[in-house]
C-alpha cells in the first residue's frame, strides 16, 4: 500500500512507515526516550530527504511527548518554572538553528553535517549506555576510580554563574543562565537533528544542574513538547520541509507502540532494556559512519534554486 | 532568445512554405495530468496526423520526433568527493535553465535524422539541451557536471530518450508513449512535434499540458508553500491531538 508524501515528493509504503513509528514507539515506552534519534536516521536510510526526515520527526515527537507530560503533570513531576527557563533557551536555540540549517542547505553541506553529528552523538551515548548497563548486569566490573569519587551536588562552573534564582520544585538555587544555555543547545540539536534531546537533557539536568530526580523526566518532556512544537514552526517557515502526512503516519505507529512498550517494560529487567537500546544506538551510529565513508550511490546531486 | 526564435520559425514553417510542405496536427491523451496520493507514474500518449498538401501521397523517409519538456528552472549541481575519509559535496556548478522534465521520442535514432547543429537549434536530444551554465568553470569541468546531471535525471526517469519511440502508420498517423514518473515537478509542460526529412525540420507544432498536484496532496503541498505558518501550527495541532487522543484511549482500556 503506497502513499504519496507531498513534501518529500515520493511514494512510500504505508506499512513500513507506520511500522517504523511503532518500533520507535515501543522503544519509547520501554526505555522512556523520545526516539527521534532513531526515527531520523532510519527515514534517511529509507530514502527520505534528510531535511524532510529531520523536520517531520520533530513534529512526531511533539505528539509522543504530550501524553508523557500529562502523566507526569498528574504526579506533580513537572517543574514549570525550570521548564519555562529551559524552553525560553530552547526556542532561541531553534530559531538560531533554523538560520544555520538554511545556511548549510544553501552551501550543500547539511547532509554531511547531520551525519557527522549523528555519528558523534550516537556513538558516544551508545558507548556510555553499553558500559553502564554492562556494569549493572555484572558483565564488567565498575572502574574503581569512579566509585571512590565523592558525589558533588553542584558543578563548580554552574555555581560560579551570576544572578541566582530559587527553583523550589527542583530544589535548586542557581543562576537561570545555566538552564537557559542548556535549553539553547537542545533547541539547536532539535532543529539540526530532529531529536527531542531528552537523552542529553536528562543526564545534563541530573549531573550538571543537580535537579531532584522526581521532576527531571517530566520537566524534560515539557521542554521537549514546547521546543519541538517551536521547531516545527521554524522548519515550516524557513526550510519548508515539514511533511504532515509523514508525521501523522509515524505518529499512528508510535503512539500505539509506546503503550505496548510501557507494558513490556514491566516484564523485563531495566538494565537489559538499556543494553538493548545501547546496541540499537551503536548500530545506527555504525551505519551512519559507514554511509559517510562509503562511496555514495550518487556523486552528483541537484538542488533547485 | 535564439531558442525562442528557432521555435517560432519552426511553428511558422508550414505557413511560410505554403502548400509545398506537409502540416502536423498533434494531440495528447491528457491535457491535464493530476498527481494523486498513490501516483506512481502515468503514461502520456502523444499522437497526431501529418497532412500532406493536395492529398499527395506521403513520401518515404519522413520522420517524426516528439519532445515533452517541463518548466525550465535554475539549479545547482553538486559533486561529491572524498575529503579526509568522508564523502562530501565539494564542487558546484549553476545551470540557469535546466528543464525539470525532458523526454524525446523519435521514429529513428536522432543521430540518423539530423546533424548536431540542427539538434542544437531545436534542442532535440539530451546532448543538445541548452542548460546555460553559470560562468567561471572550465569547459571540461562543465561537461563533467552536465554529464552528471543528465545521468542522474536519466536514472530518475526525469530525462528520457526513446530512439524508436514514435510509430508512424500509413505514413500519416504517428503516436508516441512517454512515461511520466511520480516525482515530476508540477507546471506547464510543452509537447512539441517535429517533422523531419533529409536532415531538415520541415514542420513543427506544439501543445501545452498542465501537470498538477490535485486532491489532498496537492492541497498540502500548496498550503506548505503559501501559508507556511498556519501549516506549521496545523502540523503541531494534529500531532498533539493524535498523541493526546491515543493515550486517553489506551488509559480507558487498561485503566
Amino acid at each position: 500500500m503506497d502513499i504519496y508524501l507531498p513534501i518529500a515528493g515520493l511514494s512510500v509504503n504505508v506499512l513500513v512507515i507506520v511500522g517504523l513509528g511503532g518500533l520507535v514507539g515501543l522503544l519509547t515506552g520501554m526505555v522512556g526516550v523520545g526516539g527521534g534519534f532513531l526515527t531520523t536516521p532510519i527515514l534517511i536510510f529509507y530514502g527520505i530527504p534528510p531535511a524532510v526526515a529531520v523536520a517531520s520527526a520533530t513534529t512526531q515527537i511533539t505528539g509522543t511527548s504530550i501524553s508523557g507530560v500529562l502523566a507526569h503533570r498528574r504526579r506533580r513531576g513537572v517543574d514549570v518554572q525550570m521548564g519555562a527557563v529551559i524552553i525560553a533557551g530552547g526556542i532561541a536555540g531553534s530559531i538560531v538553528g533554523g538560520f544555520i540549517f538554511r545556511l548549510l542547505q544553501q552551501s550543500g553541506q547539511i547532509d554531511t553535517v547531520i551525519s557527522i553529528l549523528y555519528v558523534l552523538l550516537l556513538g558516544s551515548i551508545g558507548l556510555m549506555m553499553a558500559k553502564e548497563s554492562a556494569t549493572a548486569l555484572d558483565m564488567i566490573r565498575p572502574s574503581a576510580r569512579k566509585a571512590e569519587r565523592p558525589a558533588r551536588r553542584h558543578n563548580p562552573l554552574i555555581a560560579a554563574l551570576p544572578m541566582r534564582w530559587r527553583f523550589y520544585r527542583s530544589g535548586l538555587y542557581i543562576s537561570p543562565l545555566a538552564p537557559l544555555g542548556l535549553g539553547f543547545i537542545s533547541g539547536l540539536l532539535t532543529v539540526l537533528l530532529g531529536i527531542g534531546g531528552g537523552f542529553i537533557m536528562v543526564p545534563a539536568m541530573i549531573y550538571l544542574l543537580g535537579m531532584s530526580a522526581q521532576v527531571v523526566v517530566g520537566t524534560s518532556l515539557l521542554q521537549i513538547l514546547f521546543v519541538t512544537a517551536a521547531t516545527t514552526l521554524v522548519h515550516a517557515t524557513t526550510t519548508r520541509s515539514v511533511d504532515i502526512v509523514l508525521a501523522v503516519l509515524l505518529l499512528l505507529g508510535s503512539v500505539v507502540g509506546a503503550q505496548y512498550g510501557a507494558w513490556l517494560a514491566q516484564k523485563m529487567k531495566p538494565e537489559l532494556l538499556r543494553m538493548i537500546l545501547a546496541i540499537v544506538v551503536l548500530g545506527v551510529a555504525f551505519r551512519m559512519a559507514l554511509q559517510l565513508g562509503w562511496r555514495p550511490e550518487e556523486i552528483y546531486t541537484v538542488q533547485m534554486l | 532568445m535564439r531558442r525562442l526564435r528557432a521555435f517560432l520559425l519552426a511553428l511558422a514553417a508550414p505557413a511560410l512554405l505554403a502548400q509545398a510542405e506537409p502540416r502536423l496536427v498533434p494531440d495528447v491523451s491528457d491535457r491535464n495530468v493530476e498527481i494523486h496520493y498513490s501516483f506512481s507514474g502515468a503514461e502520456l500518449l502523444l499522437f497526431g496526423a501529418i497532412i500532406y498538401p493536395d492529398g499527395r501521397l506521403p513520401e518515404a523517409g519522413t520522420d517524426v520526433a516528439v519532445v515533452l519538456k517541463g518548466p525550465l528552472e535554475p539549479i545547482v549541481v553538486r559533486e561529491k568527493q572524498k575529503v579526509a575519509g568522508i564523502w562530501m559535496n565539494v564542487g558546484r556548478v549553476r545551470f540557469r535553465s535546466a528543464p525539470s522534465f525532458y523526454a524525446v521520442a523519435s521514429s529513428r535514432p536522432l543521430a540518423q535524422l539530423i546533424d548536431e547543429r540542427t539538434a542544437a537549434i531545436y534542442e532535440l536530444g539530451l546532448e543538445s539541451l541548452q542548460l546555460s551554465p553559470g560562468g567561471g568553470a572550465r569547459a571540461e569541468v562543465l561537461r563533467r557536471f552536465e554529464h552528471g546531471l543528465l545521468d542522474l535525471r536519466l536514472r530518475n526517469q526525469l530525462y528520457a530518450e526513446y530512439p524508436r519511440g514514435v510509430e508512424i502508420s500509413e505514413g500519416v498517423l504517428y503516436r508516441a508513449r512517454i512515461l511520466i514518473p511520480a516525482r515530476v515537478p508540477v507546471g506547464t509542460y510543452t509537447a512539441e512535434t517535429f517533422l523531419i526529412r533529409d536532415g531538415r525540420v520541415i514542420a513543427g507544432a506544439a501543445r501545452e499540458i498542465r501537470i498538477e498536484k490535485l486532491g489532498f496532496e496537492g492541497f498540502v503541498a500548496e498550503a506548505a508553500e503559501r501559508w507556511a505558518f498556519a501549516y506549521g501550527v496545523t502540523a503541531v495541532a494534529v500531532s498533539l491531538l493524535l498523541g493526546w487522543g491515543a493515550s486517553a484511549a489506551f488509559r480507558r482500556r487498561y485503566g
